[in-house]
């Protein structure tokens, strides 16, 4: 494969000189050596953090005005904190076992993250419901509307995720796939799951600190 | 310094070595490949061939020609609102009416038509075909890019049928005044807007995600980055610009909604509307004019970008000759796609913000001027001794540059804070834009289409129709725009729908008025005939040879033209050089196509540019 360039070196290539032809010649076509899911779960994971880098900055901004009132903090945030971290390490081992080829304990792992996704959501509707109940609603002040918002894009980047956990999930069930190609995808899933858990630290320190 | 020197001399014994093994017979000779070919998709029924295909060339077709319909609906509302502003007196439109005529004309060109055409259109049938590829990374995510961009355009279009019409708050949708009563549409039409956006936004990104991946992974053997043709570099760097900037507009597009459906306050401020005292308070209409820019600015590069990079490979092919500085275009296009993310206030002087704040954007648009000096001077140092055939694309080329540099110069006044202040919202604005963001693109657009049209359909276009549009859109949108100079000089308001009898207002632009709005009839007329032309040469063209331009880049290398499924046949092509060898010295031919392979050219010298 092609050796590992910079940017720079990559854009100051000279593709008219006589060693760079060779050099050229010899090029596969792909400039990183990664498989196309992985660039494009990158890619996606690039566009998301730019989206929410501007509702924090939209969120930074407001906050400013003196209309501004902070929400309580229900302690079922931190349970569900604490679910996105448990669903994060237990696809962490999912990846290790996938990758060691211990089909059943995988299996296990990838149902219970589900369950956990699936929880996470759940309980996140439970904050909801339970904010409505004690008069938090998204008109009556503009902080609470943030936090609903926060968690509506969040919630449906998991359930993106579930849909993807979903489809890697009955393929790793049926073996409808090559080993290499499977664990390609529970990576990718696993990366993913990282990414909504440090997403979700950052929104809630976000809300926490403010 | 001796290490230097060693150095030197290795570097000069390869040469030596190169230079010898140029005689031994394998130097065709490629690696194998160590990647897998890409399995396609096949299609098994018209449904799934024509309508919901997922094929990239098909998907380009049905982008440019939905996005052509719908920027058609657009032309038609420029009409509309030109007679209303000659003829005041007829009564011709109510003011509401004019409202969302201006706002709908706005959106549907920049967003529905520019963007959608350029990286829908012209990146699906190119991005494929010029790397080298059998078909997009994704296709199946590609075809839903395509369906999601139809539900945006069918949302859009339905917020014409709802109680009130659609929305007239200016393309811009600046809150507060989009969503408060006395706005036409401010309850109903603003609504389907804004889910359009999102929609758009939704499918473009997964549009976007397909054309970075399939240009950064895809590409043909001995294809390297800067082997590509400027074409995919204006699309892919418009492509990573679009994937930063539209969070930008999903962002205020989702908390405007909010605002206007559940009565939040990001962006509405306490205000009091026909004498009642709204629920909202405290939100920042600034907050958003930073959001819409902050994705408005690298907007228009998205759409320039593209032009930049296919109106460089027109003139190189049509002149015969290589693009001169290969390497500062690209940087230049990179260049410019970096710096657009940082002059986005320069929309905003007069929102009272920061004189300090203006300064600096004032300072980085000066700056992203150079790139793009940069890229005009190049352009012209391609034509400077080349042997230019005055083809159609070539002709729309030439327009475009001619074209661009005036919108440009005019741009470079209103970078500055203090030529902006007294002509801002006035008419000279709207001469700028439409110069460097509408007519200019859109020549590329034309230029564009009559050069790959033979890739498409196999049939060449006519040539006579194809120079009465180019002479009638050229000429015609310099009867349009220059005139409009003058009246933002003296003073005419944009956005207004009648003038009355203001003692402020110079009678001369009244004539001015009317001159222009024959001259709009005139040009939007001449389109049908480039309608009919596209249309009717598909049956009647006369039949096209294989790559009738004598092109180097890959599209036209397909071994059946136009290309089938899956491009390239049994093998893909394997890349020995860029696309620009033009009129090389010692050649048969007075080009050599990037995958000819070099025993076939001995003796051709390539000069290095």
């Amino acid at each position: 494969m092609n050796k590992k360039k910079s940017i720079f070196q990559l854009l100051t290539e000279k593709p008219w000189e006589t060693d760079q032809i060779e050099a050229d010649n010899d090029h596969q076509g792909r400039t990183v050596n990664i498989t196309k899911q992985k660039l494009g779960l990158r890619t996606i994971m690039a566009a998301s953090t730019v989206l929410f880098s501007l509702f924090i900055v939209a969120y930074s901004d407001r906050m400013l005005v003196n209309d501004w009132r902070n929400m309580p903090e229900p302690w079922l945030l931190w349970f569900n904190t604490g679910i996105l971290v448990i669903s994060s390490i237990v696809f962490h081992q999912a990846t290790k076992y996938a990758e060691k080829e211990i089909f059943d304990k995988t299996k296990n792992c990838l149902f219970f993250i589900g369950f956990l996704a699936y929880s996470f959501l759940i309980g996140q509707l439970i904050v909801w419901y339970q904010l409505m109940g004690t008069g938090y609603y998204a008109t009556s002040n503009v902080a609470n509307a943030f936090f609903y918002l926060f968690t509506t894009i969040h919630g449906l980047h998991i359930i993106g995720g579930i849909y993807f956990w979903g489809k890697t999930t009955s393929k790793f069930i049926k073996r409808s796939l090559k080993k290499e190609d499977i664990n390609n995808l529970i990576d990718i899933c696993a990366v993913y799951w990282h990414f909504l858990l440090v997403v979700w630290l950052v929104l809630f320190g976000l809300m926490l600190s403010s | 310094m001796s290490d230097e020197q060693d150095h030197k001399l290795e570097a000069k014994s390869d040469y030596v070595a190169d230079a010898s093994s140029v005689s031994t017979p394998d130097i065709d000779s490629v690696p194998d490949a160590e990647l897998p070919d890409q399995e396609l998709y096949h299609s098994h029924s018209w449904w799934t061939t024509y309508v919901f295909s997922q094929d990239a060339k098909y998907i380009g077709i049905q982008y440019a020609l939905t996005a052509i319909g719908t920027g058609l609906l657009g032309l038609v509302l420029s009409w509309l609102m030109r007679i209303q502003l000659a003829f005041p007196g007829l009564g011709w439109l109510e003011p509401s009416s004019y409202y969302q005529f201006v706002t709908m004309h706005g959106m549907i060109m920049v967003v529905y038509l520019l963007t959608a055409l350029f990286l829908g259109g012209f990146g699906n049938l190119l991005i494929p075909l010029m790397c080298g590829a059998r078909d997009m990374a994704f296709p199946y995510v590609n075809m839903l890019s395509y369906w999601a961009f139809v539900v945006a355009v069918l949302v859009l279009l339905a917020s014409f049928f709802v109680p009130g019409g659609p929305t007239g708050a200016g393309w811009t949708l600046y809150p507060p005044q989009a969503i408060t009563a006395g706005t036409p549409g401010y309850n109903g039409g603003i609504i389907l807007m804004l889910i359009s956006l999102i929609l758009f936004v939704a499918g473009f990104t997964m549009g976007g995600l397909n054309y970075i991946i399939t240009v950064l992974q895809l590409r043909a053997r001995g294809m390297t980055l800067m082997r590509m043709p400027l074409t995919i570099w204006g699309i892919f760097t418009a492509t990573v610009l679009a994937m930063f900037a539209f969070p930008a507009l999903l962002v205020g597009c989702l908390m405007m909604t909010l605002d206007s459906l559940l009565g939040t306050s990001f962006f509405m401020p306490a205000m009091v509307s026909l004498g009642e005292t709204l629920t909202h308070e405290g939100g920042s209409p600034i907050l958003f004019q930073h959001l819409f820019w902050f994705f408005g600015h690298p907007e228009v590069y998205i759409v320039a970008l593209p032009a930049f990079g296919i109106v460089s490979d027109l003139l190189s092919v049509h002149s015969r000759k290589t693009i001169f500085g290969y390497r500062m275009m690209v940087w230049a296009i990179v260049g410019i796609g970096a710096l657009s993310f940082f002059v986005w206030a320069h929309h905003m002087y007069v929102s009272g913000m920061n004189p300090w704040f203006g300064f600096f954007f004032a300072t980085t648009t000066l700056i992203i001027a150079v790139p793009t000096a940069i890229k005009v001077y190049n352009w012209i140092l391609t034509l400077w001794r080349g042997n230019i055939q005055l083809s159609l694309p070539m002709l729309f080329s030439l327009g475009f540059i001619v074209t661009f540099l005036n919108g440009g110069l005019t741009g470079l006044f209103l970078g500055n804070v203090t030529v902006d202040v007294p002509l801002s919202d006035t008419y000279f604005v709207v001469a700028h834009f439409h110069m460097v963001m509408g007519i200019a693109p859109i020549l590329v657009i034309f230029g564009a289409i009559y050069h790959w049209y033979p890739l498409i359909t196999g049939r060449m276009m006519d040539e006579t129709l194809g120079k009465i549009h180019f002479w009638i859109t050229f000429l015609g949108s310099y009867a349009i725009y220059f005139p409009m100079h003058y009246q933002g000089f003296v003073g005419v308001p944009r956005r207004y729908f009648e003038i009355y009898d203001s003692p402020y207002i110079d009678t001369s632009t009244l004539l001015l008025n009317k001159f222009i709005t024959i001259a709009v009839l005139i040009v939007g007329a001449a389109q049908l005939l480039f309608l009919y032309n596209l249309f009717a040469s598909a049956r009647l063209g006369k039949k096209s040879e294989k790559n009738p331009w004598k092109a180097n880049s890959l599209e036209w290398q397909t071994p059946q033209m136009p290309p089938e499924h899956g491009n390239w046949g049994k093998e893909l092509p394997k890349v020995y050089r860029w696309p620009y060898d033009f009129s090389v010295p010692g050649a048969k031919e007075d080009y050599i196509p990037q995958n000819q392979p070099p025993s076939e050219i001995i003796g051709a010298k390539v000069e290095k540019t």
